[in-house]
């Protein structure tokens, strides 16, 4: 079998499916959304078919594959690192019961924030929730530690962390298959003792989940993961992660020879570390984020040995490279050409013929008549509103945040309140929001910008679309004659802007959900329909 | 043999494509490749950027370091420009010089031109008109790859086999389109060569 050309995220979704998962459970956020597409794509001609559409949001989607291994089988969840906020709550507290069928989080962080709102590091997450975190620095890596981390959950009872970073998950290499493995049989345990948290056995789980840590790091300590490149000098580097690819490629490029210790896998093995730090007068760490091993073995005493992010060898923030690296070693900084002076930015903005520019348009021209024009908005394609030349929105802080910021607003007396949010937005994290906005009465206006998809991770499956978002406000509690639909298109323009004059002026919880595909999967099918036929 | 290539252009200008010949025919090739692609926001319109790296031995960085780029490839003349730090001192650009004008600052094309001209013995490919001659707009982007074909260490027939592999389900037309592209861009690459 010869090498197949695969992502990173696509060497995590091969590996997991010769592992045997029966499920893969995700919501759609980039770097990390290739994961379960490639599942979707290659589930066809399964025997047994994988599990694998979209689910409404990280932590829906956790605990149902924490529920896949309550019943004994494997199961993957793949998410940004902002969407481990959201599946938190579930992970942390797998984490105290354990689990019976692998369960592997796959989580892509977005060091240099391409498109995220953050760098966040979900070691952090995996050292707090005190589980194994395999973080590879290959694609090959990726697929052989994928394989591995189900093992390794099913060996240690506990749910394993595998983080990447944007440039692994986003990078193709050849990648070598080996033989899949069948899955699971069906297998649910009764272990109340351990699956009902309450305190009498939380406190048990907690006490076993603290007394595997040394086995943990023991399985660390035995890793390939975490393995020694011998050098010459005392002068050493320990390379985490990705940032291992940088160090290497400094140290072929410049012909050094300086010793490195790799890290890929945590707990961190204890020994491994005591000892390279003995062989060597100074250790460079070099970590793609946030300097979360520098930090401790610095020691809030400093001692001594240990140059990083933290005192300025290398960048505090953003994603590393091997010029970054070189950098940090001390190796003078070649002459390059300069960018050109006449060289100006392209920002992203809305495609053309997209819905979302005749909504702001109608939108703008209503709020210009007030005073107070605050839009509160949301994560998806129609953030670029907040860019030229529209400048319409004014927050975007968090999936959802839209619906309950504009409540909070408008309950602290703001006039109008206005959000925006995207159909795939509004059923991840903003249907509990405008709940609570009825049961308060706050008076908002919630714009839900439904172009049927969740089109800014590419066009995947949006969990509710069209009448059934009517239905969900409606349940909610929005009265019927304040749930209104428009249709964004500059022929509309007129009637739009008195549809949402009129719900914004209103002293009430008020909807107006505008309706039209997005332009891009819009255009796909119909090529795809055309080359059909 | 190491060629560390930039790909550059704007969102949807089929830069993905390129990279997807040149990784499979060196798959084929037997080398190692390392090519990272761009997604999320910077798909709308924005500037794209591809590293494509390959090579007889182990790669280990996913990212072409500063001054090491033996090529930037560029589907658009003003994106060839923002990627120069990368260039290598005895590096080529080969750029079409259509540009794509979707923001209002666009520099005038005089000196983008001539800023081109700086770097070292560029190749400039009316991509759009070669295209069009092959048969469709949108294979420009086969044109370009031509372009940069004869400064790419694999054989020409293993790029024409992997363009084949990646058009042959949209049809047999449409395979023969782009491999007539493939070859203008080939041709007035290797004519430009000579001249100079």
């Amino acid at each position: 079998m010869g090498k197949k050309l695969l992502l990173g995220a696509e060497a995590i979704a091969l590996g997991a499916l010769d592992a045997g998962i029966s499920g893969v459970y995700a919501y759609p956020g980039t770097p990390s959304t290739e994961i379960t597409e490639y599942i979707q794509k290659n589930n066809a001609d399964r025997e047994t078919p994988v599990r694998s559409s979209w689910s409404a949001n990280e932590k829906t989607a956790y605990e149902a594959a924490f529920g896949m291994s309550y019943a004994g089988k494997r199961s993957l969840v793949c998410m940004k690192h902002v969407g481990l906020n959201v599946a938190a709550d579930a992970f942390i507290n797998s984490a105290i019961t354990g689990v019976n069928g692998g369960l592997v989080i796959a989580v892509a962080d977005d060091p240099s924030m391409h498109s995220s709102q953050n760098e966040q590091d979900s070691r952090v997450y995996g050292k707090f929730a005190m589980v194994p975190v395999l973080e590879p620095s290959s694609q090959q890596d990726l697929y052989n530690a994928t394989i591995e981390a189900f093992d390794l959950s099913e060996s240690v009872q506990l749910p394993v962390l595998l983080r990447l970073t944007t440039r692994l998950a986003h990078s193709r290499a050849g990648v070598n298959r080996t033989t899949a493995r069948i899955q699971n049989t069906l297998n649910a345990v009764y272990a109340p003792e351990r699956f009902v948290l309450i305190p009498h056995h939380a406190r048990q789980q907690y006490n076993l989940l603290l007394s595997i840590q040394k086995k943990l790091e023991i399985l660390s300590e035995q890793s390939w993961l975490n393995r020694l490149i011998p050098g010459l000098g005392r002068n050493g580097v320990i390379a985490f992660g990705i940032a291992f690819n940088y160090v290497m490629e400094t140290r072929q490029a410049f012909n050094l020879n300086f010793p490195v210790l790799q890290i890929g896998q945590y707990p961190l093995p204890r020994k491994l570390i005591a000892t390279f730090f003995e062989s060597c007068d100074t250790v460079l760490i070099a970590e793609e984020g946030y300097p979360v091993y520098e930090e401790l073995l610095r020691g809030y005493l400093e001692n001594g040995k240990v140059k990083g992010r933290l005192d300025g060898t290398l960048p505090r923030a953003g994603e590393l490279n091997a010029d970054i690296i070189a950098k940090g070693l001390g190796i003078e900084q070649k002459k390059v050409r300069q960018i050109p002076d006449i060289v100006v930015n392209r920002p992203p903005a809305l495609c053309k013929g997209c819905g979302h520019r005749d909504l702001y348009e109608a939108l703008n021209s209503v709020m210009g008549s007030f005073t107070e024009h605050h839009v509160f908005s949301d994560i998806g394609c129609y953030t670029l509103g907040a860019l030229e030349p529209f400048n319409a929105i004014h927050t975007c802080i968090d999936m959802g945040a839209s619906i309950t910021m504009a409540k909070g607003a408008a309950d602290a007396g703001l006039r109008p309140a206005v959000a925006v949010i995207g159909d795939s937005t509004f059923t991840h994290s903003g249907m509990t929001g405008l709940l609570d906005a009825i049961n308060d009465r706050s008076p908002l206006t919630v714009i839900i910008a439904d172009n049927d998809t969740t089109a800014m991770t590419g066009g995947q499956q949006s969990s509710a679309t069209g009448s059934k978002l009517v239905e969900i406000c409606r349940g909610l509690g929005v009265e019927e004659h304040h749930i209104r639909k428009i249709v964004p298109l500059k022929s509309q323009l007129e009637i739009n802007m008195t549809v949402l004059r009129d719900e914004i002026i209103y002293d009430g919880v008020s909807v107006v959900i505008a309706q039209r595909e997005c332009i891009e999967t819009a255009t796909r099918k119909k090529r795809n329909l055309a080359a059909r036929t | 043999m190491q060629t560390n290539i930039i790909l550059a252009g704007v969102g949807g200008q089929g830069i993905l494509s390129i990279a997807a010949v040149i990784d499979h025919a060196a798959l084929q090739s037997g080398l190692i490749i390392r090519q990272t692609e761009v997604h999320g926001m910077s798909q709308r319109g924005g500037s794209v950027q591809s590293h494509l790296r390959i090579s007889n031995r182990e790669i280990y960085s996913d990212l072409i370091a500063e001054g090491t780029a033996n090529l930037i490839l560029s589907v658009e003349p003003h994106e060839a420009l923002r990627y120069l730090p990368y260039l290598a001192p005895e590096g080529r650009v080969i750029t079409s010089t259509n540009p794509f004008i979707n923001i209002e600052n666009y520099p005038a094309m005089d000196d983008i031109l001539s800023e081109l001209h700086r770097t070292n013995r560029p190749v400039l490919v009316n991509a759009a008109e070669l295209a069009l001659e092959a048969g469709h707009a949108r294979t420009s982007n086969m044109v370009m790859l031509g372009a940069a074909a004869p400064y790419i260490d694999i054989a020409v027939e293993q790029l024409e086999s992997a363009i084949e592999e990646l058009f042959h389900i949209k049809g047999g037309d449409i395979v023969a389109i782009n491999i007539k592209a493939f070859r203008k861009g080939q041709k007035l690459s290797q004519t430009q060569e000579t001249e100079k």
